[in-house]
């Protein structure tokens, strides 16, 4: 029988980060910066997390570890480094007007590569027989739930602070988006910029903050999935391809980060149905079944252009550099 | 207006020598380097001058390490053409992967099931007809959603990439040799059917050939012919375009089947030239690789041979590295990374031109 209380916890660990990451994505796209460079920003905001809790934890012994500390470090760590991977963007695409496709690329490429370098060279740092690092003391700091039993508890309250901070973040966004002057000035950057410059609004600023906080916190979603979701246990290219799923979401979601508490939980079931789905010996429909986020996403991208109504709409200028002398 | 003058004054060029911007690439290209010797030189305390000569070894130090690397070259430049034209018509086709995937899947299908069946020559027929066929299909979806609805292409073909993906995964499990590896291994390893022939006892000849060949068509196809004239005005705007008398939605369709057919064509080089199976890694990145060649050449088939091989020996000479320093592999990813951040970086100097401001009198 299909278990809904161990699916639904399992559903909505593996749909935080790609809530992080969709966040992070929206408020980018909506100053009209397509970031495809959040799979490499999440991977850094992970090794970063990582780095910062390997050197607390390999200079202080368990025992006396600081739970504050303990949980701050890694924090600052991973929001600077996606924070410098925003910025490094922003330096390409607004003020150097490049491309945001191949930057996007480029910095996911980049970033990948940084996780998996990084990571690589730590797990050398530790002689460990495995491939891999284990932070289970920080780990556990990050992942201390209320731990109430029964059904509501399982559901409800089994998860570390950092996936209710996600939920808060995200409707806080969407808040922020819709309810706000700052939120709406945002979007009519994402419009277009042109007309926001008129209406004197500083397009530059704008863009800036938004890619750099939507980067930021993007990169908790990697931290998130390392010390919450993994245990602590980093190994390389084991966060997957989850950053593309996080960009497929926005699409899903239709750019309302609201939406995306409940769709990301959404996904996150299509990302382990096929664990749950009984096949029998019949291992390849597995496969299929993981094609399925993809197939969704790609349906909703489908019926928002047929429909061609204006709310639904991507943000006009997405993927455009503005230069304000061409018009 | 604003009080506050920012400090530089930026204009657009109009049009820069071309040894200027030769000039400035190439200067871009140095400062790169020099910098990613001096990440090199901070992560890993060795020499950097050592680094790079490690570099150059591992991609050309024994003629075995010079023909995979002019083999990677082939690959990564037939990808990289395939995405170009698409490119050209500001079609931002992210899907090379997925159309190449779909390829080497649509040719160890034919390998696998029609293989011993049928004559060999008769096979392989089929066989490029069918990862043409796949990788056409891939392309000309994206194409026509675009064409018809505006769709979002860079999204659509980003989903078509994972669609790929777990197909290939799906029937890899179907076809896994032996039972239960999850791995199909060597295909027709002892009939050898479907096998592209080897030319000159040398395997990776016929893909290095057939890629050299269709640089030259792309750079007629896309430079000579009435198809590049219309993809180009396409590119720079779908009005002028139409007014023209040009059917853009048929040139977006026809040049998206284009695409993805060549993407496919080298889909089939993979699975039927040199590697003789299917994984869902087979095509490793490259045709995201192949966005940034593609774009660094300026959509140049010519200048693409350089950019594709700056990414290869710089690929092939950071294992080299990696096995020589003890470092690990995405090593060569970080320092493609700042490269392509350079190069990028770059264009920008050359399209505009930034001069100080010159006191307040001019503000």
């Amino acid at each position: 029988m299909f278990d809904l209380a161990s699916f639904l916890p399992r559903a909505v660990m593996q749909g935080i980060p790609l809530l992080y990451g969709s966040t992070g994505e929206i408020l980018t796209e909506k100053s009209g910066n397509l970031n495809l460079g959040i799979p490499g920003v999440m991977y850094v905001g992970g090794i970063c997390g990582v780095i910062g809790a390997f050197f607390y934890e390999q200079s202080t012994p368990a025992a006396d570890m600081n739970a504050f500390l303990a949980i701050g470090i890694p924090m600052l760590c991973s929001l600077l480094g996606s924070l410098l991977m925003g910025l490094l963007y922003c330096l390409l695409t607004v003020t150097l007007r490049a491309n945001q496709n191949v930057t996007g690329l480029a910095l996911t490429t980049f970033g990948v590569g940084i996780g998996n370098f990084f990571g690589g060279s730590l797990i050398k740092l530790t002689d460990s027989e495995v491939p891999s690092i284990a932070l289970s003391a920080t780990s556990a700091y990050f992942s201390k739930s209320l731990n109430v039993g029964g059904w509501f508890g399982q559901v409800f309250l089994s998860y570390g602070f950092l996936a209710y901070l996600a939920i808060v973040i995200a409707l806080f966004a969407s808040y922020f988006l819709k309810h706000t002057r700052t939120g709406l000035h945002l979007r009519a950057v994402g419009e277009s910029a042109a007309t926001a410059d008129a209406a004197g609004i500083n397009v530059t600023k704008y863009k800036y903050l938004a890619t750099c906080i939507g980067s930021m916190i993007a990169g908790l979603g990697g931290l998130y999935y390392v010390m919450d979701y993994a245990c602590g246990v980093w190994s390389n290219n084991a966060f997957g391809d989850r950053g593309w799923l996080a960009i497929a979401l926005v699409i899903f979601t239709i750019w309302r980060p609201n939406v995306s508490v409940l769709a990301s939980i959404l996904f996150g079931g299509f990302y382990i149905l096929y664990i749950f789905i009984p096949t029998g010996t019949n291992l390849a429909i597995k496969e299929l079944y993981k094609m399925l986020p993809y197939v969704v996403t790609l349906v909703v991208l489908i019926i928002v252009s047929l429909r061609k109504k204006r709310e639904v709409q991507p943000p006009a200028s997405l993927g455009l550099s503005y230069f304000r002398e061409e018009r | 207006m604003n009080k506050k003058q920012s400090l530089f004054h930026i204009a657009k060029r109009d049009t820069l020598p071309w040894y200027k911007a030769v000039l400035i690439r190439g200067g871009a290209i140095v400062l790169a380097l020099i910098v990613c010797a001096i990440v090199t030189t901070l992560l890993t305390g060795e020499n950097p001058i050592k680094v790079y000569s490690t570099i150059l070894y591992g991609a050309f130090g024994t003629s075995r390490k010079s023909w995979v690397t002019f083999h990677n070259l082939a690959i990564l430049l037939g990808i990289s053409l395939a995405v170009t034209p698409a490119f050209k018509m500001r079609f931002w086709n992210i899907g090379a992967e997925g159309q190449v995937l779909i390829g080497c899947l649509a040719t160890a299908a034919c390998m696998i099931c029609l293989g011993g069946k049928i004559p060999n020559g008769l096979l392989i027929v089929i066989m490029i007809v069918a990862s043409v066929a796949a990788g056409a299909l891939w392309g000309f979806l994206p194409g026509i959603f675009k064409a018809k609805w505006n769709t979002n292409e860079t999204l659509f073909t980003l989903m078509m990439n994972y669609i790929a993906t777990q197909l290939a995964a799906f029937f890899i499990i179907v076809w896994e040799v032996p039972k239960g590896s999850g791995k199909i291994g060597i295909i027709n390893q002892n009939t050898e059917a479907g096998w592209l022939p080897v030319l000159g006892g040398q395997r990776y000849l016929l893909p290095i050939l057939l890629v050299a060949i269709l640089t030259g068509v792309m750079y007629i196809y896309l430079n000579y012919s009435k198809h590049g004239y219309e993809i180009a005005v396409v590119g720079e705007s779908q009005r002028t375009a139409s007014y023209a008398g040009i059917k853009v939605e048929r040139v977006i369709v026809r040049t998206m089947i284009l695409s993805g057919a060549i993407c496919g064509l080298i889909g089939l080089l993979l699975t039927a030239g040199t590697d003789h199976t299917l994984t869902t890694t087979i095509v490793g990145g490259r045709g995201f690789t192949a966005v940034m060649v593609s774009w660094m050449a300026k959509f140049n088939p010519i200048m693409m041979i350089f950019t594709s091989l700056l990414i290869v020996v710089l690929s092939r000479g950071a294992s080299e590295i990696s096995s020589v320093f003890g470092l690990n592999h995405s090593f060569a990813d970080i320092l493609t990374g700042i490269i392509l951040f350079f190069i990028i970086g770059s264009e920008f100097f050359i399209t505009y031109k930034v001069s100080l401001r010159k006191g307040k009198k001019e503000a």
